[in-house]
């Protein structure tokens, strides 16, 4: 599955501005465009393209449990990140290193969490509004239409005011797109008349499994059936990832309801660090999209706008910076300390995990100091011995030793609760 | 507390309270809830204008307008899937799922999602998602209309779970579980929601819904049970009495977490202990409540702890359903091999 008829392209993979029919509603949102703009828009693909080599080879040195790469679709990532106003809020899937990078997420966030330091592991309110990944495929675009309903909810869209007009911006693949939660985003989202945008990044492939084992008919066309519009865009090309999702977003911030991207791009890479896309995939499909590479074209375009040799090798070396800094601080990460899984179960206090938090401590402490022959059990089972229980009493009672070791188990019991 | 159809005493009015049905005292409740902070939704299928199939919600939307009740598309992962976005937004939803076994499309949304939010987001955020279940049998209906799932939730870490008996601590409780800054499975006994009983809306009685309570005192066997179960082992007391035996009865209340310091306290009274329930006894809340008090209290029990449940099977058809939840005579059998030993 290639580009079709339908396909907006602004910026053609030789390099030049695409005037067509289809191009032509979105030019002007790219002409409005400065140069400084369009040279952030290659800088941060250039960039995050050199961190996520940087991070696969992390991985391959044992330093991540796992990467996810990013190679190859940058310029979706980056177009779609730009589209958005600092209010929007935004639900990534797991792939969108690019986007959290723009809207102000610390990239090294992204791999402590796949260097096995924390399940997520940031504020969206100190990230630009960038919530957390979400591994269960699709499962974001029911949060992201639920938090969509929130807004509307508030008032906080549909006011007039663009500058403070709520949109929300989710991602999936299209492997969720076979997704229940994906098609239920879709109906509530359409019911609703929520301001979502749903930006699907077809890769063309969900690990081992081909898009056309997905859909029969091409995936921009899916979200018609629900009533959301949809445009299908070349996601190789940087302008129309950010035209086309620039106009979305303004028209789900002014009240016109949900709309849905289908990106088409290709991963280059594989489908994570576990996974061997040389089993399932040919040679031929790879060069093929390697000839439309996202910033090889954009390259070409702002060599012709007049950026000069300065400008790119400034670019590298801040790529080359940001990857060597990656690895300096990778190598410095800590893991968290062991009692840090009992926090944050629940807000409100919770007798159970308090309690097993307790037991862990001491059966901890009692592991660093080996009790002399003979001691009284250093860290007995919270709940057993303790508050009244009559296992205490018992144990006190007991004249066997048998019956005491009943009463007051060791902690190698692991007797919790 | 006793019921109108358990204690005949209780259908007199006492001061300061007021005689309802459970369905009634839930409407009651959330109406204070909806009343009492503008964050709390409530969402499900057909909650709004008809109120609920149970009419549990009945003339809350014409009340609060439909920005504060809203009813649904037909989507379980869609209601609990958007709630959980709604909670990143400063709500507080409260969940309808219309009948126990529907909530299975949204187990996802629930247990991975919903559950782990809090643990994901390190405590930046909280998630006080509600979400009510009617379950349970005795009401004669059709397949997925009459089980009881909360088993699958209590072993969830990240969720609280919880069950009223009666219609005094549904209007209470339900409030509690909206306070609650974590989510919440509500499991309301549908087979008593037509039930009348004294609601005191000046006392909660309890200062947290996470707390067992003893509703019947007695001296040999320690009944424990949840939801409808606890009119059942009442009746099972009163019967029991009768012949001399004296029961004493545990309403759990909460199943997660689960209050051991009356369960515990109980069963060293009497040495004697009795779990019921009508969910399926394999892997459940009443086995995980008698491993515990095997373990907690040995030296003082006199016999091993026994359960009683619903069988290892599917609800079955309602005609033989009587067959198959737990009744006054099965909780009595359990308690006469209790006394045996």
């Amino acid at each position: 599955m290639s580009y079709t008829e339908a396909t907006v392209q602004l910026l053609s993979p030789e390099g030049d501005l695409v005037r067509s029919e289809l191009s032509e509603p979105y030019l002007p949102l790219v002409e409005a465009l400065d140069d400084q703009t369009l040279q952030d828009f290659h800088r941060q693909m250039v960039v995050i393209r050199r961190f996520d080599i940087e991070a696969g080879n992390l991985q391959r040195q044992g330093q991540l449990a796992l990467w996810i790469p990013s190679l190859g679709q940058e310029a979706i990532q980056v177009g779609s990140a730009y589209a958005a106003r600092p209010q929007d809020h935004i639900f990534p899937a797991y792939r969108e290193h690019a986007v959290g990078r723009i809207r102000g997420l610390d990239v090294m966030k992204i791999i402590a969490m796949l260097r096995g330091l924390s399940h997520g592991g940031w504020d969206p309110a100190e990230t630009g509004n960038f919530h957390l990944f979400t591994l269960v495929i699709g499962s974001q675009s029911l949060h992201a239409t639920g938090y969509g309903m929130g807004v509307m909810l508030d008032g906080a869209h549909a006011t007039g005011d663009p500058e403070k007009d709520v949109a929300v911006l989710a991602y999936f693949g299209d492997g969720a797109s076979s997704q229940g939660d994906v098609n239920e985003a879709f109906v509530f989202a359409a019911s609703y008349q929520t301001p979502n945008v749903f930006v699907l990044q077809n890769n063309h492939w969900a690990i081992s499994v081909p898009v056309e084992r997905q859909s029969r008919t091409p995936l921009y066309l899916r979200s018609r059936g629900f009533g959301i519009p949809s445009e299908q865009v070349d996601g190789n090309d940087v302008l129309a990832g950010y035209a086309v999702t620039r106009s979305y977003l303004d028209a789900a911030r002014a009240g016109e309801g949900p709309r849905f991207i289908e990106a088409l791009t290709y991963r280059m890479g594989a489908h994570t660090s576990s996974d061997d896309p040389t089993k399932y995939r040919e040679n031929e499909e790879l060069a093929f999209w390697a000839q439309r590479d996202p910033i090889a074209r954009f390259e070409t375009y702002l060599r012709a706008r007049g950026a000069g040799d300065d400008f790119f090798a400034d670019v590298q070396a801040e790529a080359e910076d940001l990857a060597a800094d990656v690895r300096t601080r990778t190598l410095q990460l800590t893991d968290p300390e062991p009692a840090a899984m009992f926090r944050h179960v629940y807000t409100d206090p919770h007798p159970v995990v308090a309690e097993q938090a307790a037991w862990f401590e001491a059966f901890e402490a009692s592991l660093a100091d080996e009790p002399a022959p003979g001691a009284e059990p250093v860290a007995p089972p919270p709940g057993t011995p303790a508050d009244g229980d009559e296992g205490a009493a018992a144990a006190a009672a007991a004249d066997s030793a048998d019956e005491a070791a009943e009463a007051a188990p060791s902690p190698a019991s692991n007797g919790a609760r | 507390m006793a019921e109108s159809t358990t204690s005949p005493a209780a259908t007199e009015r006492a001061a300061g309270t007021e005689t309802l049905t459970m369905a009634k005292a839930l409407n009651a409740g959330l109406r204070e809830a909806l009343a009492g902070d503008d964050r709390v939704l409530l969402m499900g299928e057909d909650i709004g204008t008809l109120g609920g199939v149970f009419r549990v919600t009945e003339g809350l939307q014409a009340e609060f307008g439909t920005g504060r009740v809203l009813d649904t598309p037909l989507a379980e992962a869609g209601i609990v899937g958007t709630a959980i976005g709604l909670a990143m937004r400063g709500f507080r939803p409260v969940c309808e799922i219309q009948f126990d076994g529907f909530i299975y499309p949204g187990f996802d949304q629930i247990t991975s999602q919903l559950a782990k939010q809090t643990f994901r987001h390190e405590g930046t955020q909280s998630f006080p998602v509600v979400i009510r279940v009617p379950y349970g049998g005795h009401i004669g209906a059709v397949e997925h209309h009459q089980e009881s799932p909360e088993a699958y939730f209590a072993h969830t870490a990240g969720l609280r779970v919880m069950s009223p008996a009666t219609s005094h601590d549904a209007y209470w409780m339900i409030q509690q579980a909206i306070a609650s800054n974590d989510p919440v499975l509500f499991f309301e006994p549908k087979s008593r929601y037509w039930q009348k009983g004294e609601v005191d809306r000046g006392d909660a009685g309890e200062d947290s819904p996470h707390r067992a309570r003893v509703v019947r005192t007695g001296t040999d066997v320690t009944l424990i049970g949840h939801g409808a179960m606890v009119s059942v082992l009442l009746q099972a007391a009163e019967l029991a009495a009768e012949e001399g035996t004296s029961l004493e009865v545990v309403d759990l209340r909460s199943l997660s977490p689960i209050d051991y310091g009356p369960l515990l306290a109980s069963a060293r009274k009497t040495g004697r202990v009795v779990v019921a329930q009508e969910a399926p006894g394999n892997v459940s809340v009443g086995s995980e409540i008698a491993a515990t008090i095997a373990e907690k209290t040995f030296y003082s029990l006199e016999a091993p702890v026994l359960r009683v449940s619903g069988y290892d099977t599917p609800f079955p058809p309602a005609r033989i359903e009587s067959y198959y939840l737990p009744d006054v005579d099965r909780v009595l059998e359990a308690v006469d091999r209790s006394l045996a030993y």
